[in-house]
């Protein structure tokens, strides 16, 4: 598949819906910028109603933007039907043709595009080999588990050997071990393949296991855009880092600084912490701290009392009340570890660069 | 905020699409000229005189004791034909779906509901008289009673009821299977009976949908032409009238009139019905039943209740056998044997019978066909895209079935005889053949199309979708995606046009040049002459030809219907 990688750009796009309720006007993506590079794989992550799904169909045209321009590559795409669009899409529902076999399913897109037959047969083959599907070319979609359902539907976008692959939550009607395989699959053919992609879920793991950069959206606007990893330890705000795993939110006023670091008054307490640019002493931030990034220790740290603790077998479960604040942690290994009982009083502990300050 | 740039947008794409944007031009051209300039002629030529605008007309009218008797007439008939068949229609309902019955009053529940669709308009009558007339063989052979009259109200109301339960009895079967047999179980758990769970939570549930039967029906009822003709005698309802005041009278401005009134009546009940019940039925019957529900083997219920389902079911049936028997009697109402088949052999040796067969047959053929893919086109149009002149579409196809065949009728004389506008374009087409299948494509079209967008909701938006992603165009998704998916809606839409078409009367009466002989309408003429037996005599005919394309549908479906499999998956 030697073809020029296309990456994605969305310029100022906006989506305006009627609420069927209100009959009101709102912004179901609202003024969204961002670029996605050629041959990266990019997850939009978010929940339900946040934009995430309308930015996706509007990239493979089904829906138009109200406002903005999207590009492929350098062209300007807007006005392109989705069958001009140079983008395959794989559905939620799998959407094959259920009146084709899976040879017709996935050939569909290459007689409709006039392909000679032999080299369509050559193509289709090639294609069902690497979703691992080979020999069952004359299986009507029917006969076919959802796990193999879901191949064709890969294969079938990518045998037409589009610029974009965009998914739709694909793997969320299959049950949860196969989904976990999936998506291990579906990296390494995009891997094999090259090809950029673009990935629509609710599912933050699944978006940690599959991409080069998560798109966190919520309300119709972009949250932040990242790497797993700067998502997860430098989220923007309360909304990334509460979506993402598991956080607690820490207030403390900001008493003095050395070098990189800082000392914030947290709930009484001064707490020696790694600053972040353009903080100012006497003003309030907001600290983020990890369930698995403090312990409980019999001494130094933030005091506090266990109302919460729970065996969970590879971690223990804590609930504990900093002042008027409750923090969860979690600390793994539990038999090489002190417990904890409920009501007894201690510090919570962690290491200066634990924490990420909003 | 402003969506001009995404409606532009979408524009702008649908004009990418040359074959869409034909169809969608094509589609509104014939929706206006067909449906809605023949109503609006009406309009107009009951308003406007040689004077300007002017009530005159509808005073002239009113002022007619037979329109203003004809108009009571019609509202008596349709409420009482509308409650009866809503309380039968729910009578086999509830038997079929809460009670344990035999093989054999099953069976019979089946060709009740199969009848309403075969069944040519007239044959309930024809029986009717030829049962309990003058000379009826129940009246007055066995039970020796020389006067019994069947022409009338009561005539009208038996026929029609009996004509008509059937569909509600389908409607309502749907809405109760909908219930959720839980909520029925919590109310007998809590104590109440059997009665108390029907009257306290069965029948409060089914409230709007026994609302919605009884407004269907009795649209029906009010635009039925073919029973009041027959056996209305002097009991004139507006359908008749207006049909009399064109063909006796020549009043073609009155008859505009009257079927603007008639119209006016079948709009609003169809309002009514489309958009207050259907939204309160959906609103109050949402569940799908959670699992089968314990059918009711209790002989003290059972019993009464399948013996009176079983003897109206036989009733039916046997009314409906009558007619192909009836037109074996060597004399109407006086000798039964032996059988003999002279009325056929006078049918076609002497009354055009093969002529009458070949042009309503031929007639039919090719109207259906039409019908059933322009059905098609306006339901995936409907369900699967988005355009501006949508809605337009799709409330000028559901119009269609409000408006009466009379109505259609008049509308087609007043609008095309004098061509559009009485201006003379198009005066060509008056009189042909072709607006003959029109007509047929304009009356079943309705029907074709609400089946069509039901059975396309079933289908999921993204399989479309998705082969358009794939690179398909318009037509190339409707051929290759829809059409396929949708076979068996298809296949059923073609037959239930044909028969819909050959068993058309209200609309093509009116139409019709001496130039065409259709089997109905030679009914219609036999019938009035009192030539029963003639009369008979086609309309078996005409049930052999709607049964033999129902039969066949079913057997094609059989073999090539592969939509069933797709579905259950």
């Amino acid at each position: 598949m030697e073809k020029i990688k296309k990456g994605i750009r969305l310029d100022h796009i906006s989506k305006i819906y009627q609420d069927p309720k209100t009959g009101k006007d709102f912004y179901a993506v609202h003024d969204t910028s961002l670029t996605i590079e050629p041959g990266t794989f990019v997850t939009l992550l978010g929940p339900s109603g946040c934009g995430k799904t309308t930015t996706l169909r509007m990239i493979a045209g089904f829906e138009s933007p109200d406002e903005g321009e999207i590009y492929l590559g350098d062209e300007a795409i807007n006005a392109l039907t989705p069958n001009k669009r140079d983008t395959a899409m794989v559905f939620q529902s799998y959407a094959l043709l259920p009146h084709y076999n899976v040879f017709d399913n996935v050939a569909y897109g290459l007689k409709l595009r006039k392909v000679p037959k032999d080299e369509i047969h050559r193509r289709v083959m090639h294609i069902l080999d690497l979703v691992e599907l080979t020999g069952m070319e004359s299986r009507m979609t029917n006969q076919l588990s959802g796990g193999q359902q879901q191949r064709v539907a890969l294969a079938r976008a990518l045998v037409i050997e589009p610029s974009v692959l965009l998914f739709d939550e694909p793997l969320s009607n299959l049950d949860a071990k196969l989904r976990v395989s999936m998506r291990t699959e579906i990296r390494r053919i995009q891997q094999e393949v090259g090809i950029t992609a673009v990935y629509v879920t609710h599912d933050q793991s699944e978006a940690m296991a599959l991409s080069d950069k998560i798109i966190i959206m919520s309300k119709g606007v972009v949250e932040q855009m990242g790497t797993p990893e700067e998502i997860y330890y430098h989220p923007k705000n309360e909304f990334v880092a509460d979506f993402i795993g598991e956080a607690n939110f820490l207030k403390g006023t900001m008493t003095d600084a050395d070098g990189e670091y800082v000392t914030l008054n947290i709930e009484g307490t001064p707490s020696r912490v790694l600053g972040r640019e353009g903080m100012e002493p006497g003003k309030e931030y907001t600290v983020v701290l990890r369930p698995e990034s403090a312990v409980l220790s019999d001494e130094g740290g933030l005091p506090c009392k266990v109302v919460l603790s729970r065996f969970m077998g590879s971690y223990q479960n804590y609930h504990v009340m900093v002042g008027d604040t409750l923090v969860k942690l979690t600390e793994y290994d539990p038999k090489n570890r002190r417990i904890y009982a409920v009501g007894e009083n201690c510090f919570l502990a962690y290491q200066p660069n634990a924490v990420h300050i909003l | 905020m402003a969506r001009s740039q995404g409606a532009m947008l979408d524009r702008k794409k649908l004009l990418a699409d040359p074959v869409m944007v034909t169809t969608i031009v094509v589609l509104i051209a014939f929706l206006t000229l067909f449906i809605l300039y023949p109503l609006a002629i009406l309009l107009v030529d009951s308003f406007v005189g040689d004077g300007g605008l002017s009530f005159g007309v509808f005073k002239r009218i009113f002022q007619m004791p037979t329109f203003t008797r004809a108009i009571t007439n019609t509202l008596k008939v349709g409420v009482l034909v509308g409650v009866l068949s809503a309380l039968i229609g729910l009578l086999f309902a509830y038997v079929e779906v809460y009670v344990r019955v035999g093989k054999f009053v099953g069976g019979l529940f089946k060709v009740v509901s199969m009848l309403p669709v075969v069944s040519p308009p007239f044959v309930l009558s024809l029986s009717m008289i030829m049962l309990f007339g003058k000379a009826g063989i129940i009246t007055r052979f066995l039970l020796g009673i020389y006067d019994n009259s069947v022409y009338g109200y009561w005539g009208i109301v038996v026929v029609q009821t009996l004509t008509f339960f059937p569909v509600c009895y389908m409607m309502l079967k749907g809405l109760l299977k909908n219930i959720d047999p839980s909520l029925e179980e919590a109310a007998r758990d809590m104590g109440a009976s059997r009665w108390k769970v029907f009257s306290n939570v069965t029948l409060p549930l089914l409230l709007p949908g026994l609302g919605n039967a009884f407004l269907v029906t009795f649209i029906e009822s009010i635009a039925d032409f073919a029973n009041p003709m027959l056996i209305g005698g002097s009991y004139d309802t507006l359908a008749t009238t207006i049909y009399l005041q064109i063909t006796g009278a020549y009043d073609k401005a009155g008859a505009a009139a009257m079927a603007v009134v008639l119209l006016c009546i079948t709009l609003l009940m169809f309002a009514v019905q489309k958009y207050y019940l259907e939204a309160k039925t959906a609103a109050t019957l949402t569940g799908k039943a959670s699992r089968a529900r314990m059918l009711i083997e209790d002989r003290s219920v059972k019993t009464p209740l399948t013996v009176l389902c079983a003897v109206a079911a036989l009733f039916v049936i046997m009314m409906y056998i009558c007619v192909p028997i009836g037109a074996f009697f060597p004399t109407w109402g006086y000798k039964f044997f032996p059988l003999t088949g002279k009325w056929f052999k006078l049918i076609f040796t002497r009354y055009h019978g093969f002529q009458a067969f070949r042009d309503s047959f031929l007639l039919s053929l090719i109207s259906a066909p039409i019908t059933a893919l322009l059905s098609m086109i306006i339901s995936y149009l409907v369900v699967k895209r988005k355009f501006r002149s949508k809605g337009f579409i799709e409330a000028v196809s559901m119009l269609a079935m409000a408006v009466p065949g009379t109505v259609l009728g008049v509308g087609y004389i007043r609008g095309f005889s004098g061509g559009l506008f009485h201006s003379g374009v198009l005066q060509g087409l008056y009189g042909t053949g072709l607006i003959l299948i029109i007509v047929f494509v304009v009356r079943s079209l309705p029907t074709g199309t609400r089946s069509g967008i039901s059975a396309l909701r079933q289908i999921d938006k993204s399989i479309e979708e998705s082969a358009y992603d794939m690179g398909a165009d318009s037509f190339k998704v409707f051929m290759t995606v829809t059409l396929p998916l949708i076979k068996d809606s298809f296949l059923s839409g073609l037959v239930t046009a044909f028969v819909r078409s050959i068993t058309a009367i209200s609309a093509i009466i009116l139409l019709v040049t001496p130039q065409f002989l259709l089997i109905t309408v030679q009914i219609n003429e036999f019938a009035e002459k009192g030539s029963y037996s003639l009369a008979c005599a086609f309309a078996t005919i005409l049930i052999v030809i709607t049964y033999g394309a129902v039969l066949l549908m079913n057997l094609f479906m059989n073999r090539f219907g592969t939509s069933k499999k797709i579905k259950e998956d």
